[in-house]
C-alpha cells in the first residue's frame, strides 16, 4: 500500500468528499457563490453545490460534494496505540489472584456538576457495555461506584478509606472545558492527600478528552469514546501488576 | 425547607444580597436557627413583623441576615394574628398565579394552540439567556410549539435559586425568575408574530423544586419537568424531602394550569429499554397517582416515555410501538411526552437521522401528545442551527405523511404488539404488588412500603434509604401547630379560576 492516500468516492484516487455547513447569509446567488468559495479554500476542486436551503431569513444551509486536492501521508500520522495486552475476564481475575494476592479495589465517580453516569456505569456496572460485562462482574475486582456529582474531597476520602488501587473518573457532559478543570483539580487533590508514590492509579474517561493529554492533566491514563470494560480491566492489570512487578525487579537489580 | 422558602416567595419576598444569597434563604435560615422550622416560617415571621421588628418582609429578611431579629413561635391570639397576616400576604402571590393563568387562557384564545398533535417540543441551551432568546424565537418560527430551556448542570443540587439574568451556565442556562420573565416576554412577542401560542418549559426538580415551581407560576411558564422520584433515584436527593417538595410543586402546578412532564426516559437510558420497559409503566402510574393526589388533572399530565431500544435488536420498532401504545391506552386523556433516542445515537449522524425518523413515526402512529424533537447530532455536539432545521423537517415530513395513521393503526389482539404490551403491563403490575407487599418497613420510623422499595433498590438498582441523601438536613417533622397558608390555600382549591383549560386541553387532542 502506498503511503499517500486520497478519499474514495466510487473510484480509486477520485478524492471525493461531502461537507455540509451553514453560512450566515440570506439564500441567493451570492450565498451560493460564497459556499463554493469556502469549498475551494477547503481544498475541494472542482466543488459541486448539490443543495442549498434557506434557514430563516438570515442563514443558508449547503451540501457540497467535490474532489479534494489534499493528499494524506500515512508516514506523518501519529496515534496512541494500546500499550497493554488485552486480557479476558478470566485472565484478569487470574492475574489479580495470583500476582496481587488480594482483591483489586476500584473507586469510580462522576465529579463536578456532571450528572451523566452513563460512562462510569458502562465500565463499572455488571450490565457493562458493548456486550462486555462491567468491572463489578470481575470476581477479583472490588468496585465502589460513588455515582454522580461527587465532590473531589469526598472522592479522595472514600478512595483512602477503601484503600483504592485505582480511581476511575468519568466526565461526559462538559462545557467550557469543565472536564479539564475538574480533572486537574481531582489529580491535584490526590497528590496533596497521598504521600508521593502512593497515589492510586488515576484514570479518567469521557468523549471530550484529548488522547495524549494525560500527563498535562496529572492522571495516568485517559480513555475515550467507545472504551469497553475489558480494555479498562486489562489496563489496570498492566499498570498495577505487570508494570509494578517489572519496576520492582528493575529496582532489585539496580540495588 | 424549600417549601418554606417558596411560601415566602409567594408572599412577595425576592432578591438576594450582594453575594447573591437570596433573602428567602437568609430568612428561613435565621428562623430555623432560633426557633426551628417545625411550626413553619409563617408564624415566627409575621409575628416578628407584628412586634415591629421590621417594617416590611424585605427589611425583616435583611435584618435577620445580620442576626438582629429575635424570632419566637407565637401562641394563642398572637398566633392567630400572625397566621392571618401571613395568609393575606401569601394569598397575593396565589392571586398573581391565578392572574397569570387567566392571561395564558386569553393568549391561547387569541393566538390559538398548535394546529397539529403532537406538539413539537424543542430544547435550547446555550448557558446565556441573551443567546437563548433569539435561538428560541428562531426555533418557534421554524415550527416548534414548545421551547424548553435546559438548566445548567448542577443547578438541581444548589440549595438556592440564583438571581437575575444569567449569561454563564454549563450545558444549560440557570433557572431564575428574571430569566423566566425575559424568555416568556420574548415568546409572547413571537406568539403574536406567528399567531400560535408558544409554550415555555423549564425544570422543577432538585433541591429547590417548590421554589422553581412557584416562580414558574408567577412568571407564566406553561410546562415544567416534574417527576415524583427522579431526584431520589438519579440525583440522590433525600426521599422524604423529594416527596414533600414534589407535592407542593404539583399543587402549585395544578393551580397555575401548568402541564407537568415526567422523567421516565431516565429509566431507559440507565437500564436496558426492553428489560426495564415495565419500570416506565410503574413510574407513570406512580407519577399519575401523586399528580392527581396534588390536584393535577389529566390534561396536565405529560407522562414521559422514550424510544431507547437498541436498534440492532430484531423487531425493535415493533417493541417500541408496543410500549408507546401501551402508555397511550393506559392514559387516554394525558398528553404523553414522547422522547427521542439518545443512548443508541452513535455519532453516525446519517443513521441517527433515520432513527429519529422512526421515532417520529412511532409518535405519529400512537398519537403521542408532546414530541421532543430528536437531533441527529445527539451525543456529538450541541445542535447546530442546521441540525435543528433538519430535525424539524424530519418531524414535519413524518407528521404530514403519516400523522393520520393513529386512525388506522389497530394491531390485532393476539399479534406481536398487543402481546408484548400485555407482558409489560403484567410485569408492571407484579412490580407494584411487590412494592405494596413490602412490609419490612412496618413498625419503623418509615413504614411506607414505597420508601422501603426505594431503599432496597427496586427502582433502577439504586438504593436510596429515607435516612440519607442530599438535602436531608432541610427536612423536619411538622409540629401539631404547623402553619403554612400556601398549602391551605392550594388545598382549598382554585376559587374563581375557571376550568376552561380542561375543555380546551381535551378538544386540542
Amino acid at each position: 500500500m502506498s503511503d499517500l492516500v486520497r478519499p474514495y468516492g466510487d473510484t480509486t484516487g477520485d478524492g471525493m468528499v461531502q461537507v455540509s455547513f451553514t453560512l450566515p447569509l440570506p439564500h441567493d446567488k451570492r450565498a451560493e457563490g460564497a459556499a463554493l468559495q469556502l469549498a475551494k479554500k477547503m481544498g475541494m476542486d472542482p466543488a459541486l453545490l448539490v443543495h442549498a436551503k434557506a434557514m430563516g431569513p438570515d442563514f443558508t444551509f449547503f451540501v457540497v460534494y467535490g474532489s479534494v486536492t489534499h493528499l494524506v501521508d500515512l508516514r506523518e500520522v501519529t496515534v496512541v496505540e494500546r500499550e497493554y495486552p488485552l486480557l479476558t475476564a478470566k485472565e484478569v481475575n487470574a492475574a489479580v489472584k495470583r500476582r496481587l494476592r488480594r482483591k483489586l479495589v476500584v473507586v469510580g465517580a462522576c465529579i463536578g456538576t456532571d450528572a451523566h453516569t452513563v460512562g462510569i456505569d458502562a465500565i463499572l456496572n455488571i450490565k457493562g457495555f458493548a456486550g462486555e460485562k462491567g468491572l463489578e462482574y470481575y470476581r477479583e475486582i472490588r468496585v465502589v461506584n460513588l455515582g454522580a456529582q461527587v465532590l473531589v474531597p469526598d472522592l479522595v476520602e472514600r478512595a483512602r478509606a477503601e484503600r483504592a488501587d485505582a480511581v476511575l473518573v468519568s466526565q461526559v457532559v462538559t462545557q467550557k472545558d469543565a472536564h479539564v478543570h475538574n480533572t486537574t483539580a481531582m489529580s491535584a487533590a490526590f497528590r496533596e492527600a497521598y504521600p508521593a508514590g502512593q497515589v492510586p492509579l488515576l484514570v479518567v474517561g469521557g468523549p471530550r478528552f484529548e488522547e495524549g493529554s494525560a500527563s498535562a492533566l496529572g492522571v495516568d491514563r485517559i480513555f475515550g469514546r467507545g472504551t469497553t470494560p475489558g480494555e479498562v480491566a486489562s489496563y489496570l492489570v498492566d499498570a498495577l501488576i505487570t508494570r509494578r512487578e517489572a519496576g520492582s525487579r528493575a529496582d532489585r537489580r539496580s540495588a | 425547607m424549600s417549601v418554606e422558602r417558596a411560601t415566602l416567595r409567594l408572599a412577595g419576598l425576592s432578591g438576594a444580597d450582594h453575594e447573591k444569597v437570596p433573602w428567602v434563604n437568609h430568612l428561613v435560615t435565621a428562623v430555623r436557627g432560633q426557633v426551628g422550622l417545625e411550626h413553619g416560617v409563617v408564624l415566627p415571621v409575621w409575628d416578628a413583623l407584628r412586634r415591629g421588628e421590621a417594617e416590611t418582609l424585605g427589611m425583616l429578611a435583611q435584618k435577620s441576615a445580620s442576626g438582629s431579629i429575635r424570632f419566637e413561635v407565637p401562641e394563642g391570639r398572637a398566633a392567630t394574628t400572625a397566621a392571618r397576616a401571613g395568609r393575606t400576604a401569601v394569598a397575593r402571590g396565589i392571586r398573581t398565579i391565578d392572574r397569570q393563568r387567566a392571561v395564558r387562557d386569553r393568549l391561547i384564545r387569541r393566538h390559538g394552540d398548535p394546529r397539529q398533535r403532537p406538539w413539537i417540543y424543542l430544547i435550547v441551551a446555550t448557558g446565556d439567556i441573551m443567546e437563548d432568546i433569539p435561538q428560541a424565537q428562531a426555533a418557534a418560527r421554524e415550527g416548534a410549539d414548545i421551547i424548553a430551556v435546559i438548566r445548567s448542570t448542577g443547578q438541581s443540587l444548589l440549595d438556592y435559586v440564583p438571581e437575575g439574568a444569567t449569561r454563564e451556565g454549563f450545558a444549560g442556562t440557570y433557572a431564575t425568575q428574571e430569566n423566566f420573565r425575559l424568555m416568556r416576554a420574548a415568546l409572547d412577542e413571537t406568539s403574536r408574530e406567528l399567531g400560535r401560542y408558544i409554550r415555555l418549559t423549564n425544570y422543577a426538580s432538585g433541591l429547590c423544586m417548590p421554589e422553581i415551581a412557584t416562580l414558574a407560576g408567577l412568571e407564566r411558564l406553561d410546562m415544567m419537568l416534574n417527576d415524583s422520584m427522579y431526584g431520589i433515584l438519579f440525583r440522590d436527593i433525600n426521599p422524604i424531602r423529594t416527596f414533600v417538595d414534589q407535592r407542593f410543586s404539583r399543587q402549585i402546578h395544578a393551580r397555575a394550569g401548568i402541564i407537568i412532564n415526567t422523567g421516565e426516559d431516565n429509566y431507559l437510558t440507565t437500564a436496558d429499554a426492553v428489560e426495564a420497559a415495565h419500570t416506565v409503566t410503574v413510574s407513570q402510574l406512580l407519577n399519575e397517582y401523586f399528580a392527581k393526589e396534588a390536584g393535577l388533572e389529566d390534561w396536565q399530565l405529560g407522562l414521559g416515555h422514550a424510544f431507547e431500544i437498541n436498534p440492532d435488536l430484531p423487531d425493535s420498532f415493533r417493541l417500541e410501538l408496543a410500549h408507546a401504545l401501551l402508555a397511550r391506552q393506559l392514559f387516554p386523556d394525558a398528553p404523553l411526552k414522547w422522547m427521542p433516542p439518545t443512548k443508541h445515537m452513535t455519532g453516525d449522524v446519517f443513521r441517527g437521522y433515520l432513527l429519529d425518523g422512526f421515532f417520529n413515526l412511532a409518535g405519529a402512529m400512537t398519537g403521542q401528545g408532546i414530541l421532543l424533537v430528536g437531533m441527529m447530532t445527539e451525543a456529538v455536539v450541541t445542535p447546530f442551527l442546521s441540525d435543528r432545521d433538519l430535525a424539524l423537517q424530519n418531524v414535519r415530513y413524518v407528521l404530514s405523511a403519516a400523522g393520520g395513521l393513529t386512525e388506522d393503526f389497530h394491531p390485532p389482539r393476539d399479534g406481536f404488539i398487543q402481546t408484548r404490551a400485555r407482558a409489560v403491563l403484567d410485569d408492571a403490575v407484579r412490580l407494584l404488588e411487590t412494592i405494596a407487599d413490602d412490609t419490612r418497613g412496618r413498625g419503623s420510623a418509615y413504614p411506607q412500603p414505597l420508601l422501603a422499595a426505594i431503599a432496597d433498590g427496586t427502582f433502577g438498582l439504586m438504593r436510596r434509604p429515607p435516612t440519607a441523601g442530599k438535602g436531608l438536613e432541610g427536612v423536619c417533622r411538622k409540629a401539631p401547630g404547623y402553619v403554612n397558608p400556601a398549602i391551605d390555600l392550594l388545598e382549598s382549591g382554585p376559587a374563581g379560576v375557571t376550568s376552561s383549560r380542561t375543555t380546551q386541553g381535551r378538544s386540542a387532542r
